[in-house]
Order: C-alpha cells, then sequence, then structure tokens
C-alpha cells in the first residue's frame, strides 16, 4: 500500500463490517463483469522517491535548453523572479485549497485575488478585472467572445501584428460558420493599415483585437484604433503585456473596452510552456458580461470586511449553457504568484523592470545595427523588450552560431524573411551578454555573408 | 484584513535588481507614455511576506484536515512532486527552444501520453487542455471535425443528462451544439428508453459523467453508448470521477469515444485555490487525427519532437499546455504504478461506503439501492422540515474543523451534500467526520439555532453575498491608495 | 403561503398576465417565484419588440440562481418597467404592482385567456 494512503487489513475489517460486505468486489458489482479489468495496467514498475528524484534529474539534464542565455520571447519571457514569490505559492494553505466556494474558510485566496484584481486593474487602466483565464491566448479568445455577445455582432477584427499562436487560439474558440474574423495587415513600418481596417470594419464588427505592443514588439498609438471601433459601435480589445504597461500608456486611457493579458512575466517560470495566466480587464459597465470567477468585497454577520466569489450567475454552475463561459478551474495560484511578485516589486520596481526591458533593448538594437548588413525590418516605430532585425545571412545560422556560445539568439521568423529574428531583451540581460552577441553576430556575419 | 494598499508607503522596496549596465538612452514618444503611476503598493519582504501569510493562515487546505468535496477529489498532494516540478532544468526551460533541447520534457510528456491511453483504453492523448472544462470543449471539438470530415456536420445536439456538471452544458454552447436533456430513471441513472428517444440523425455526442454525480455507476453503460453509436453519434466520457476507476475499469471499453481526465482531482496534483489544474484528453484514433496543435512524436532515431496533426482542430492555448501541472501527474503515476492505481481506486470506494455506512441513520440517501462509487450523494430534507438547510449544515461542519461537501449538486437532489472523502483519509479521520455530521444532525433537532447561525469558529462569519453583488466592489477604488 | 391575485391569468414559468384593456397586457413574475428566488438583484431586457409564444423576452438574476423569462402569447412589447434597472427589488417588495415587468400589445385574446387561473396556478405550485 503506497505511502499516501492510510488504511490497512485492520481497518477494513471494520469497514467492510460497517458497510455489509465481504470485500471489494462485492463495492464493484455496479461494473459489469465485462469491463472490470482482469489483470493489472501495463504501466511501469512504481518507483520510490529516491529513484524518482533521480529519474526526473535526468530529464531536467537532457532539457539542455534551461540553461542557455535566453534573449528567446515570442510570448513567454525570462524575468528575474524574487525568491519569497515560491514561498508564498509553497505555503499549503494556498496551493492545497480549493475554489473557495465556502468564503468563511477561504478569506485568504479571496483577499488575495481581490488584491491581484485591483493590480491588474490599475495596470490597464480599468475599473473591473476577473480572477484570471487559463492564459493570455484564450483570454484574448474569451475577450472576442464576451464583445460578440454585448454587441450582438458576429466579426471580429484581429490584428496581423497580433502573436499567431494567439490568431491560432482565437480562430479556434470562434471556429462557427456565424462567426467571422478578419486580419488586419499591418503596414511597412509595422502598424496596423487603418484604411483596410476601415473597410473590413463595415456592415458589423464586434470588436478589434490588438497586441500592445504587438508581437514584433511595436508600440502603436491604440487611439486611432480605439476611435475607428467606437464609431462603428464596436469595442477595442488590447492583449496588454503587463511589463510594459508600467512605461505605456494605459489601455485604458487610450480608449480600451477589454484588455487581456498574459501574466507570465510576473513571477512564473517558463515551464516550457505553462501553467501561465491570463489576465481579464474591461470598463465596469461590461463586468457583469466577463467570463470566469471574479471576488468581491463585501461584510459579514459582525460587519467586518470579506470576501466572495461574487456575480456568480454568469457562471457555468448556475447558468449553465446560457453561461458567460465554460471556464470553471482557473489559474488561481499564478494570480497569487502575480500578486506577491507585484507587491515585492512595487511601484518603483516594476518600472525599473520595465525600464531595465526598455534600455537593454535598445541597447542590443543598436549595437546590432552597427554591424554592417544589419537592418531593422521595422524602423522608427517605437518598440518595446523585443525587436526583429534582418541579418545578412540566415537566421538560422545565426540561430546555430550563437548556441555555440550558449546563446538562444530569438526566435527566426521567416515569414518577414529568411535572415529575420524576433529577438527579446529582459532585465536579466547583461551588458556581456548583449556584447557576446553582437561579437558573435558580427563574426558570422564577417565568415559567412551570401 | 487590511489590503497590501493600505500598508504601503512610499518608497519602500521589496526587491532590488542590478543596476542598469547601459545607457539609458532611449525614450518613449509622450503620446505613447503613461500618465502618472500605477498604483502599485509599496512594501518591504518582510511585509509582504507576513501580508501573504496571515491571510494564508485564514484558508481551510487538504493539509490541515478533510477537504470531502463531492466531485472535487480533494485528495493529498505529494510534497515531492513540487520540488521535481520545480527543477531548474524542467521549470527553467523557454517552450520555443529547438526541439532537442527539451528531450527531457518531451519524453515525459510521450510517456505521460502512453499512460493516460493505457489508463483509459483508448489511442491517443492530448496534454495542452488547461483544466476539464477546457478538456471537453476539445472533446467536443474533436467529435465536431470528426462528424464533418464523414460528412455528418449537421450533427448539432448533445445529450446530457439531468445531473450533468454544468460545465457540460457552458461547453457544449461553447461549441456551437444544442443542448439535450435525458432524464434519470429512479435507480438514479441514465433512463435508456429517454435516451433512445431522444438519439437521432441529429446527433453529435452524448456526454456522460461515469460513475455519475450522484456516484453511481452507470451499470447499463453498454446499453447507453450503443444507443448513441447506433444514432451516429459519438459518446464523450466526463473523467471527473475517475477516481473510482483507476485499474478498475475503462472508459475506452464501454464504448465512449473520448474523454477528459482532471489532474488536479484524480492525479493528485494540487488544486491551488482554484487552479491551475490540466485536463489531458484521450480518444479513440479516429478523433485523435484532429487533436490540437502541437503534440509530442517520437522520431525513428527515438528522440522527440513536437508536431501538428494534420487535420488538427486548432489551438487551446499559446503553448504545450499547462506541463509544471503535467510534470506532477507523471509523478504520481510513477510513484504509484498500475497495482498502486488500484489501490487508489479500492481505497476510495472502501471509505465512501464506510462513510455512507455510518450516515445512513442520520441523513436520507436517495437512490440508496446498493453500495456507492467514491462518492455519495445525502439529502438534508429531513433537516430542513426542522428549517435548517444544507447551507446552515455546510456552513456548521465549517465550525467542527471541516470543509463542507459540495452542496446543491447535484440538482436533481434537493438540498443535496455530496461527499467524497478520498482515498488518502484515514478510519480515525473518517470517523471523526461522521461524528461531526451525527453531532450536526442531533443539533438540528435540538438546537437549530446553532447551526443556522454558523461559522462562528471561522475567521469572519457568513458574508453577505447579496450585498457583494448589490454594491459591487471588485478592484481596490484607485482614491484609497493615497493615505 | 403565497399570494396570488384572482383576476390575472398566471403560465408555467410564474409569471403573472393582468388584461389592461385595449389589446394591452401587464405582466410580471409571481410571489411564489420571486419567494423562490430571493433578492433579485438584477434585470436585464435585451430589447426584443415582436414577441412569439415561448421566446425569451429578458432575465432576472438573484445571488445563486438566474431566470429568464418568457412571452406568454405571440405579441410586441409596448413598455418595459425602467425602475426595475436601478431598483430589481422591487419585484420582491411588490410583486404584483411596483414591480411589473412588460407590457405586451396583441390583437388576438385568446393567448390570454388560455393561460391558468388563479386556482389552476395555485394548483400547479402545490398549495
Amino acid at each position: 500500500m503506497s505511502r499516501f494512503i492510510p488504511n490497512r487489513a485492520e481497518h477494513f475489517e471494520k469497514m467492510f463490517r460497517a458497510i455489509g460486505v465481504e470485500g471489494i468486489s462485492d463495492l464493484l458489482q455496479s461494473i459489469p463483469l465485462k469491463y472490470q479489468l482482469k489483470e493489472d495496467l501495463d504501466l511501469p514498475d512504481p518507483v520510490s522517491e529516491l529513484e524518482l528524484q533521480r529519474e526526473f534529474e535526468g530529464y531536467a539534464g537532457r532539457n539542455t535548453g534551461a540553461d542557455k542565455i535566453c534573449f528567446l520571447g515570442a510570448g513567454a519571457y525570462d524575468h528575474f523572479i524574487p525568491a519569497a514569490v515560491d514561498h508564498v505559492l509553497l505555503r499549503s494553505e494556498f496551493y492545497t485549497a480549493y475554489t473557495p466556494y465556502q468564503a468563511e474558510v477561504s478569506q485568504g485566496t479571496l483577499q488575495a485575488v481581490f488584491e491581484y484584481q485591483s493590480m491588474i486593474a490599475r495596470l490597464t487602466g480599468m475599473e473591473a478585472a476577473n480572477a484570471s483565464m487559463y492564459d493570455g491566448a484564450s483570454a484574448a479568445a474569451e475577450a472576442c467572445l464576451m464583445a460578440m455577445r454585448v454587441t450582438r455582432k458576429q466579426r471580429i477584427l484581429i490584428a496581423g501584428s497580433l502573436n499567431p499562436r494567439w490568431a491560432d487560439v482565437v480562430r479556434t474558440y470562434l471556429k462557427r460558420d456565424d462567426f467571422e474574423i478578419n486580419e488586419i495587415p499591418f503596414l511597412e513600418d509595422g502598424t496596423l493599415d487603418l484604411s483596410i481596417a476601415a473597410k473590413l470594419i463595415e456592415g458589423g464588427t464586434a470588436a478589434i483585437l490588438v497586441q500592445y505592443p504587438s508581437y514584433f514588439g511595436l508600440i502603436e498609438d491604440l487611439q486611432p484604433i480605439a476611435d475607428l471601433i467606437h464609431e462603428h459601435k464596436g469595442l477595442l480589445i488590447v492583449a496588454a503585456d503587463p511589463v510594459a504597461l508600467p512605461l505605456l500608456r494605459s489601455p485604458g486611457d487610450a480608449g480600451a473596452d477589454i484588455v487581456v493579458g498574459e501574466g507570465q512575466s510576473m513571477g512564473i517560470p517558463m515551464s516550457y510552456g505553462g501553467p501561465y495566466i491570463g489576465f481579464m480587464a474591461a470598463r465596469k459597465k461590461l463586468a457583469r458580461k466577463m467570463p470566469g470567477r471574479i471576488i468581491g468585497r463585501t461584510s459579514d454577520r459582525a460587519d467586518q470586511v470579506g470576501y466572495v466569489l461574487t456575480l456568480q450567475t454568469r457562471e457555468q454552475h448556475i447558468r449553465r449553457e446560457k453561461a458567460t463561459s465554460n471556464i470553471c478551474s482557473n489559474q488561481a495560484l499564478m494570480a497569487l504568484a502575480n500578486t506577491v511578485y507585484l507587491s515585492l516589486m512595487g511601484e518603483s520596481g516594476f518600472r525599473e523592470v520595465s525600464n531595465q526591458c526598455f534600455q537593454k533593448s535598445h541597447y542590443l538594437h543598436q549595437k546590432l545595427l552597427e554591424i554592417p548588413g544589419v537592418s531593422s525590418v521595422f524602423t522608427d516605430t517605437p518598440f518595446f523588450r523585443e525587436f526583429a532585425v534582418s541579418f545578412p545571412v540566415s537566421s538560422l545560422e545565426i540561430h546555430d552560431g550563437l548556441m555555440e556560445e550558449g546563446i538562444l539568439a530569438g526566435l527566426p521568423i521567416v515569414e518577414l524573411g529568411e535572415g529575420v529574428m524576433l529577438i527579446t531583451v529582459t532585465e536579466k540581460r547583461t551588458k556581456e551578454e548583449m556584447d557576446l552577441y553582437v561579437k558573435s553576430v558580427s563574426e558570422i556575419c564577417r565568415g559567412g555573408g551570401r | 484584513m487590511k489590503t497590501i494598499f493600505e500598508m504601503s508607503s512610499p518608497g519602500r522596496i521589496g526587491s532590488s535588481l542590478p543596476i542598469l549596465d547601459v545607457p539609458a538612452s532611449a525614450s518613449i514618444p509622450a503620446n505613447l507614455s503613461r500618465n502618472g503611476e500605477v498604483g502599485l503598493p509599496e512594501v518591504t519582504e518582510g511585509q509582504v511576506m507576513r501580508h501573504f501569510v496571515n491571510l494564508s493562515t485564514m484558508n481551510y487546505h487538504v493539509d490541515k484536515g478533510m477537504y470531502p468535496l463531492g466531485s472535487c477529489t480533494m485528495k493529498y498532494n505529494p510534497k515531492h512532486f513540487e520540488n521535481l516540478a520545480r527543477l531548474p532544468g524542467l521549470s527553467g526551460i523557454h517552450p520555443l527552444v529547438p526541439e532537442d533541447m527539451a528531450a527531457g520534457t518531451l519524453s515525459i510528456m510521450y510517456k505521460l501520453e502512453e499512460f493516460f491511453c493505457e489508463i483509459t483504453g483508448f489511442e491517443g492523448a492530448s496534454l495542452q487542455p488547461a483544466a476539464g472544462a477546457q478538456g471537453e470543449f476539445c472533446g467536443l471539438m474533436l467529435i465536431k471535425s470528426y462528424l464533418e470530415s464523414i460528412g455528418e456536420k449537421h450533427r448539432n445536439e448533445v445529450l446530457m443528462p439531468d445531473s450533468a456538471h454544468g460545465t457540460n452544458p457552458a461547453t457544449s454552447t461553447l461549441a456551437d451544439c444544442v443542448i439535450i436533456g435525458v432524464k434519470s430513471n429512479e435507480f438514479g441513472e441514465v433512463d435508456p428508453d429517454d435516451l433512445r428517444e431522444k438519439a437521432g440523425p441529429n446527433t453529435a455526442a452524448f456526454m456522460l459523467t461515469n460513475p455519475n454525480t450522484l456516484g453511481l455507476f452507470e451499470s447499463r453503460i453498454e446499453e447507453l453508448t450503443s444507443i448513441v453509436h447506433e444514432a451516429g453519434g459519438l459518446n464523450y466520457m466526463d473523467g471527473a470521477n475517475m477516481n473510482a476507476l483507476l485499474g478498475v475499469a475503462r472508459p475506452g471499453d464501454m464504448g465512449f469515444d473520448v474523454c477528459h481526465l482532471n489532474l488536479h482531482k484524480t492525479f493528485a496534483t494540487p488544486h491551488g485555490g482554484g487552479g491551475p489544474g490540466a485536463g489531458p484528453v484521450a480518444c479513440t484514433a479516429e478523433l485523435a487525427q484532429f487533436f490540437p496543435d502541437p503534440v509530442v512524436i517520437q522520431n525513428e532515431d527515438g528522440s522527440y519532437s513536437l508536431s501538428k496533426k494534420q487535420n488538427s482542430f486548432g489551438r487551446l492555448l499559446a503553448f504545450y499546455g499547462n506541463t509544471g501541472v503535467l510534470y506532477k501527474a507523471f509523478a504520481y503515476i510513477r510513484t504509484l504504478g498500475a497495482a498502486g492505481l488500484r489501490e487508489v481506486t479500492e481505497n476510495a470506494l472502501i471509505n465512501a461506503n464506510y462513510l455512507k455506512a455510518r450516515l445512513e441513520e442520520y441523513f436520507d440517501i436517495p437512490f440508496n439501492n446498493g453500495p456507492c462509487m467514491h462518492e455519495f450523494v445525502l439529502s438534508g430534507d429531513r433537516q430542513a422540515e426542522k428549517g435548517v438547510k444544507t447551507l446552515d449544515m455546510a456552513k456548521r461542519l465549517l465550525d467542527y474543523g471541516f470543509h463542507a461537501p459540495t452542496v446543491y449538486f447535484p440538482l436533481i437532489v434537493h438540498e443535496a451534500m455530496m461527499i467524497e472523502p478520498t482515498e488518502t483519509e484515514g478510519l480515525e479521520d473518517l470517523d471523526a467526520f461522521a461524528e461531526a455530521m451525527i453531532s450536526i444532525s442531533k443539533e438540528v433537532e435540538e438546537k437549530p439555532y446553532l447551526v443556522t447561525d454558523a461559522p462562528v469558529n471561522t475567521p469572519v462569519l457568513r458574508l453577505n453575498e447579496v450585498q457583494a453583488v448589490k454594491e459591487l466592489c471588485i478592484v481596490e477604488p484607485p482614491d484609497e491608495e493615497e493615505q | 403561503m403565497s399570494n396570488i391575485p384572482e383576476g390575472l391569468r398566471y403560465t408555467d414559468s410564474h409569471e403573472w398576465v393582468k388584461d389592461l384593456g385595449n389589446g394591452e397586457y401587464m405582466m410580471g413574475l409571481t410571489y411564489y417565484a420571486q419567494d423562490q428566488m430571493g433578492e433579485i438583484v438584477m434585470v436585464e431586457f435585451p430589447g426584443l419588440e415582436e414577441l412569439s409564444t415561448g421566446d425569451t423576452i429578458g432575465s432576472l438574476e438573484a445571488v445563486k440562481t438566474a431566470e429568464d423569462f418568457y412571452a406568454p402569447f405571440d405579441g410586441k412589447i409596448i413598455r418595459v418597467n425602467v425602475d426595475l434597472e436601478d431598483e430589481p427589488a422591487l419585484i420582491n417588495e411588490d410583486p404584483y404592482e411596483k414591480g411589473w415587468l412588460v407590457v405586451i400589445a396583441t390583437d388576438d385574446p385568446s393567448g390570454f385567456s388560455n393561460l391558468k387561473s388563479a386556482a389552476a396556478y395555485s394548483e400547479f405550485i402545490g398549495e
């Protein structure tokens, strides 16, 4: 019997007597005999804690990408995480609790998530936020569905500069014959072609979904996009990078109606893609239309302040087929990670993270452009933390060459050209690492070329 | 308790970064710059720890005591697995590294897919869905894609019993299907005659939780799944209750075509106060060809790659899935092995039946015609006649130091209390819980005010949910940030 | 014991309907239904005009329940109770007067006369 099961033969004897059965086979009687397995499942033999530790260390060792100098981004980012974040996450009180259905014994989770919602609302410049979605991409998809419910229109325009993985998720969630998704192409400078958008928007559009900064790191003025969609009685959905928001005009300020985003950058390890967290914020008047759980403040019978799950009639367990979404479990522990991270970094610290990403990415960008033959893909458009450059050799050659220096160079984007690479610089990257990057690129470009 | 915002004082910091080592020469154009501060708190690391540790002490949790939430399978979460998922080689890897540089993770995922196929009796598994509800969506999308591929695109009806979890109808709506309810019979099982009547040329799928939400195995399962197949539809098993079947029976053998698993229930990954979970889907080979992008494949040389199925219906998350959760489920299966998994189910069944036997004298148990599986449903009808509702008894249990069962679900039982002890509770714990329930049933008779006033031994008293909706306050108002 | 005024007609989905004359009918939620739901905190009228029997006219939300209300017969909505947007609890406080939901106009009086009488509704809810 495993170390997780406390009962032994003496207990079973007493329990079977109380139940009034002879043994376990009597408890399985409702399963037709033909479906009862006669043999054990074909699984590898069990291992002890020590053996499993060794086995996992073996797997971890084969992940050779984990200890490289990471200039890879495109939706997942290598940011610094203060140690205190994990100390809070490892409190049994938080991670072994369920969804806070019994509010009186869940005030810890409830207040923490209320604080999370508050921080998300402040970052995005909105008045309402929910308790989390699965990830940024699914949050964007849910935001599109929400906009369609609110406006009763069935067309979404998505920016061509949206992360292509996110666009795939949006298309999957909206895969219905009566829904229409159109893409707004981007101009040579990477900003959206609003003259085409103005044509696509005609005849009833629920929302425009734009990424801020874009997939290519570009910072685009949201105001004209907001004006365009509002003129046509639709909503502006902004997929925002939270790390950029301490520096950038908030989406709320620029006219967004719904703001979603990926919260992995705020205290969550990259962990090969998950668990991450999607955030969703909205105008107050749209709060009741949001999917997912929402925590609200109230008081108890003795007039003490307390927190509860609120606006539950939107949710699947009450509204069933008419719910605003099917989401049930969300990413609550990741919301806690975001909250602890933002508390630790604080107003000035988070701004400094943002500023260092901005300054360092510009340093590397500048240095790379000094190499003959290297050019910027989207000249003159401001960018944040990531940028696309075109090398005079293939981006795969750069990628493989830098790997020899232990550098993950970035993400080759062959759609934009054979030599194009999307490069990310977080606050963790040092001048030394960036200089090594530049030196290696110069050598490759000098040695190879086309 | 004070909020973190109320603890803020200008100039305090909780973390530090290296000094910027490049010139700060870039600037953001004024029209794109933020106006004013964000409004994040300014606190020290010590204050942060004290705040969140104090908050944590107001939570009930599995490491504190029994958590008999029916259909939620709140079992013990092994500590070692938390460490494993945090190994730097596993937690520190970017999802877009070249595949050979993530060989360790990919080999875990490939093996985990195989484990789930073996456990469910299916031929393919996708680990992408982030939670059970997304697994359901994935399952219905697989079914719809398959039906379309055989020229049956018009099928848009999803049949489900009236005892279904709320996610089932909500997911069906998301997948653009129409919900058709199927009645339960006097045994609390799906009525095959009603199913036969409702299955037809528009049936896309039949969604069934098995064992069902009353904790009963659908004993006529062969008949049910055959009815749907004969009508040209497919069978979806909601795997929320898979803790009752590990190593004992497999959905793939019973005529189901696809199921999801809740790793945060059955496979001991922690619930995290509401997530993250993981809701992998296992299915037949016919459906697996439509899996979401990406899946892990093994190459001829034994290495692993990510690949997109040619007929994939799309993508559910930006990246591979809730990998950090999947590591822990893998560790669980490696720790228990086949015999250990079967013991999980056997002990879950014994514990539930023992608890039912201890309580049946004191509470009504509808549909009590024999043993239950891993959970059972009481009705508080008898107590409601005395003016004490199930909600009151649930709150009173908190005073006794237990978490409450799932209440008011399934909808087909009045004043329902759905109790799932799980296999990780010992006889002493079960007895203590039974004593508490029995004691409450006596309080209902003798001193009902103790129950209707409950809870009184909790960090806060009963909270006003009407006020929460009417005076909606879901974020800290910004004007309170400056003190 | 529920309050089920004579003279009104009732639906299976717990709406009452009152003949205002001139082919106009006022509709609201019965005392019984509001009592079952608890305090109503939100009323929504999506703005339908032309109605067919059984169409969803709007929805009512309490804290843990939400119910739609339906067209009792074919017709056209000519007024909605806008006071409910600010004070949805009027439905609880005064379900048959201040808590009315909508007024429907129709040329065909048979829809109204086919609804349940007070006695039949009383029996329907088991009282």
